[in-house]
C-alpha cells in the first residue's frame, strides 16, 4: 500500500491518542509532508534584522525548497525562490550577503531585479522571434505571494492552500510579542551567529519534545544534575551567587510537580506553549539596568506585566520554536525522513544591556549547540527512537498521558504541564493539513483550467 | 627556577592530546590553571570580549562538569562511549617570554571522533597559550579555530 493519492491512508496514521511509526521513519511520508505541509503553513524564514538595507539578503529553505530573503529598493522584504528563471541555477549561495544593483545568476548572467522581475539578459537578439516573452521565464524569479513579517519575524507559505497567517497562528503570536516587547524600544535584532547541529532523527521528534515535560528529570539527569552537584560539592557560603551556567542547568532536574504545575496552552493548528504560570527562565537573577530601561519605556506596570510571562518554549507548527523569555528561538530544517537542521538563532534586545544577549548566547551554547551535554542526550534518544521504530510488533507511538476525549473536543485550552495533549495537538493539525491538501490537488488542478479558459 | 624549554612546551602539547585520547580526563584537568578557558569560537577572527556565540567556552567549572558527566551511567549519549584521536602537526612556538613565564603556541591537528559505526573527523588549529606555575607548565587558555566552524555540526562528545 502507497500513501501518495491516498488521503484516507494518511489520515489513518493519526489516531487522536497515537500515531504510527510512519509518520517519522517512512520516505514516502516525508516527500508527502514536503509537498501537503510545509507547502500549506507558515513557514519562518528569517528575521528583518538579517537584511536591514536594500539588498541585503540571507538564503533559506521552505522545506526542500530554496528561497532567498532579499530587501528591495523600497524596503519591503521578499521572499523568492532560489532558482533562475533561464536554467534553474541556484542564484544565491552563500548564507548572507549584500548585492549593489540586481541579482545576477552565475551561469549566463541573466540579472534580476530585487522583486524577482528580469533586468536584462545578455545578447538579448538571440530570444527575438522566440517564445521567451510569453514563457515562465521572462515573468523572473519566483516571488512568493505569501509572505507575512511579524514583528521582524518573516514567514512564507508556498501554497494559496491553507489558512490565511492571522487566522493560522492566532493567539499564538502572543509569544512573539512578548519576546519583542522586553526590547525597550520593541525591537530585536538577530546576533551572536548561529549554532547549526546536524540531527539524523525526524523533525517531529524535535518539534514534539519542546513541550514534552517529561523527560528533563530522565534524559538531562547525567548534565543538568551532574552541575547541580559540582556546584554544592564545592561547599561555597550558601549565598555565593550562583554562576549563570549553574542558574541556566539546574531547573532541568526539576521534578514532575514543577513541570506539572508550569501549565501547558494548547492553540488550534499545532501550536503551543509550556509554562502557562512559570517556567525554567523565572527564576533568573536580575540582570542590572535592565527593569529601569524597560520601566522608562513602558512605565512600570507594562514592565513588570510584560516580564511576568517566562513561557518555556512555544511551537509555531512545523518549523519554529521561539523562547520569548530569553529571546532565543530554534529553527527546524528537514533533509529527510530521518535527517533534520536544527539552527539556533539568538537575539539582541535593541535598546537593552548586552548582558542579556550574553545570557541567551550562554543558554543556547549550553542546551542547544552540536557541543552541548544536554543536546547530547536528547538527540541520542531521537536517534534511539529513529532506530527502534524499525521493529516490527507495534506500529503505534503512544500520546495517552492526561488524554481526555471528552476535554480535547477541539484540543484548544490550558492543561496540566505534563500533558502529552501539545503532541496529540500537532498530530492533529498535521493529519488536517495533509489531508486536507491531498484531497484537494484535484480541484485546485481543474480550477486553474477554468481560469486559462474563462466562459 | 629553571625555564622550561621549546621541548617542554610541545611535550605538554602533545600530553594534553594524549590524556584527552586516553580518557585520562582528571588528569587533563589538571593541566588547567584555575582561571583557564577553553574556547571554540564560532567567529572566524573572534575575539575575547566579542558578543558572540562559540562551541566550546568552558572554565574549570564547566570543564569539570563535562568530566563528571561523563563518569555518569545515566549519561546516556555515551553509550556505547565515544572514543577520539588527535593528530598533532609540530607545535609551532609562537611567543616565548621566559621572565614573565608566558608562552604561546600554535598547533595544527586533525581529530577523529568515533562511536561504534560512527565516526567523523575535524581539523582546526590550537592556540595554546601556557604558564609556568612555580615549576609546573600549565595551560591558560585553549583556542580551537575550527575549520568547518560554519557547517551542521553532530554531536562533539569529546574534546577536540
Amino acid at each position: 500500500m502507497g500513501y501518495t493519492d491516498n488521503p484516507d491512508a494518511v489520515a489513518a496514521l493519526v489516531r487522536d491518542d497515537a500515531v504510527h511509526r510512519d509518520l517519522y521513519i517512512d520516505q514516502e511520508i516525508f516527500e508527502l509532508e514536503m509537498r501537503h505541509l510545509w507547502p500549506t503553513t507558515w513557514i519562518y524564514v528569517g528575521h528583518d534584522s538579517q537584511v536591514p538595507n536594500p539588498g541585503d539578503y540571507i538564503t533559506a529553505d521552505i522545506g526542500l525548497q530554496p528561497v532567498i530573503l532579499i530587501r528591495d529598493t523600497g524596503g519591503e522584504v521578499n521572499v523568492l525562490m532560489n532558482r533562475c528563471a533561464h536554467k534553474g541555477t541556484r542564484l544565491l549561495s552563500a548564507p548572507a550577503g549584500n548585492l549593489k544593483s540586481a541579482i545576477r545568476c552565475p551561469y549566463h548572467g541573466w540579472t534580476y531585479r530585487f522583486d524577482g522581475s528580469v533586468r536584462a539578459i545578455p545578447v538579448a537578439g538571440g530570444y527575438e522571434g522566440t517564445g521567451l516573452k510569453q514563457s515562465e521565464a521572462y515573468s523572473g524569479v519566483v516571488r512568493v505571494a505569501n509572505v507575512e513579517n511579524y514583528r521582524g519575524f518573516v514567514f512564507a507559505k508556498l501554497s494559496d492552500r491553507g489558512l490565511p497567517f492571522h487566522d493560522y497562528f492566532g493567539e499564538s503570536l502572543s509569544s512573539i510579542d512578548n519576546m519583542a516587547d522586553r526590547s525597550p524600544e520593541g525591537r530585536l535584532e538577530v546576533a551572536g551567529g548561529v549554532l547549526r547541529y546536524m540531527h539524523d532523527c525526524n523533525w517531529k521528534m524535535f518539534v514534539e519534545n519542546l513541550n514534552d515535560t517529561m523527560h528533563p528529570m530522565v534524559a538531562h539527569q547525567s548534565s543538568a544534575g551532574t552541575a547541580r552537584d559540582v556546584w554544592a560539592a564545592m561547599g561555597l557560603p550558601e549565598d555565593t551567587p550562583k554562576p549563570m551556567v549553574v542558574e541556566q542547568f539546574e531547573p532541568f532536574v526539576s521534578n514532575y510537580k514543577f513541570f506539572d504545575d508550569m501549565g501547558v496552552k494548547i492553540y488550534p493548528n499545532g501550536h503551543s506553549y509550556s509554562g502557562v504560570h512559570f517556567s525554567i527562565h523565572s527564576a533568573y537573577s536580575q540582570i542590572p539596568g535592565y527593569f529601569e530601561a524597560l520601566t522608562s519605556a513602558y512605565g512600570e506596570e507594562r514592565a513588570r506585566e510584560i516580564l511576568s510571562i517566562n513561557r518555556h518554549n512555544t511551537v509555531y507548527f512545523p518549523s519554529l520554536t521561539i523562547k520569548g523569555a530569553i529571546q532565543a528561538i530554534r529553527v527546524a530544517r528537514p533533509l529527510a525522513a530521518n535527517r533534520t537542521v536544527l539552527e539556533s538563532w539568538t537575539f539582541r534586545l535593541a535598546g537593552a544591556t548586552d548582558h542579556l544577549l550574553e545570557r541567551t548566547l550562554t543558554y543556547s551554547r549550553l542546551i542547544n549547540a552540536p557541543t552541548s551535554v544536554v543536546g547530547h542526550d536528547d538527540l541520542h534518544c531521537y536517534r534511539s527512537i529513529q532506530q527502534g521504530l524499525a521493529a516490527s510488533g507495534n506500529d503505534w507511538v503512544s500520546l495517552h498521558r492526561n488524554h481526555d476525549p471528552a476535554v480535547e473536543t477541539d484540543i484548544a485550552g490550558e492543561y496540566n504541564g505534563t500533558s502529552e495533549v501539545s503532541m496529540r495537538g500537532q498530530f492533529r493539525a498535521w493529519r488536517d493539513r495533509m489531508v486536507e491538501s491531498m484531497g484537494a490537488r484535484q480541484s485546485t488542478l481543474s480550477r486553474r483550467k477554468t481560469e486559462a479558459n474563462p466562459q | 627556577m629553571k625555564p622550561p624549554t621549546r621541548a617542554d612546551l610541545r611535550s605538554l602539547i602533545y600530553r594534553e592530546a594524549q590524556l584527552i585520547d586516553e580518557g585520562a580526563l582528571d588528569d587533563w584537568y589538571d593541566l588547567f590553571t584555575d582561571d583557564a578557558l577553553y574556547w571554540m569560537p564560532l567567529k572566524r577572527g573572534q575575539r575575547e570580549d566579542d558578543v558572540h556565540n562559540a562551541l566550546f567556552y568552558e572554565d574549570k567549572l564547566m570543564l569539570k562538569v563535562r568530566i563528571e558527566r561523563l563518569k555518569d551511567p545515566a549519561a546516556f549519549s555515551q553509550n556505547p562511549p565515544s572514543h577520539c584521536q588527535h593528530v598533532l602537526q609540530r607545535p609551532q612556538i609562537d611567543a616565548f617570554d621566559a621572565k614573565a613565564g608566558r608562552f604561546t603556541t600554535r598547533t595544527p591537528f586533525v581529530y577523529v571522533e568515533s562511536q561504534l559505526d560512527d565516526q567523523f573527523v575535524l581539523a582546526g588549529v590550537a592556540h595554546h597559550e601556557l604558564l609556568s606555575v612555580g615549576s609546573a607548565l600549565q595551560i591558560r587558555r585553549k583556542r580551537i579555530e575550527l575549520l568547518n566552524r560554519e557547517a551542521a555540526l553532530p554531536s562533539i562528545q569529546r574534546f577536540p
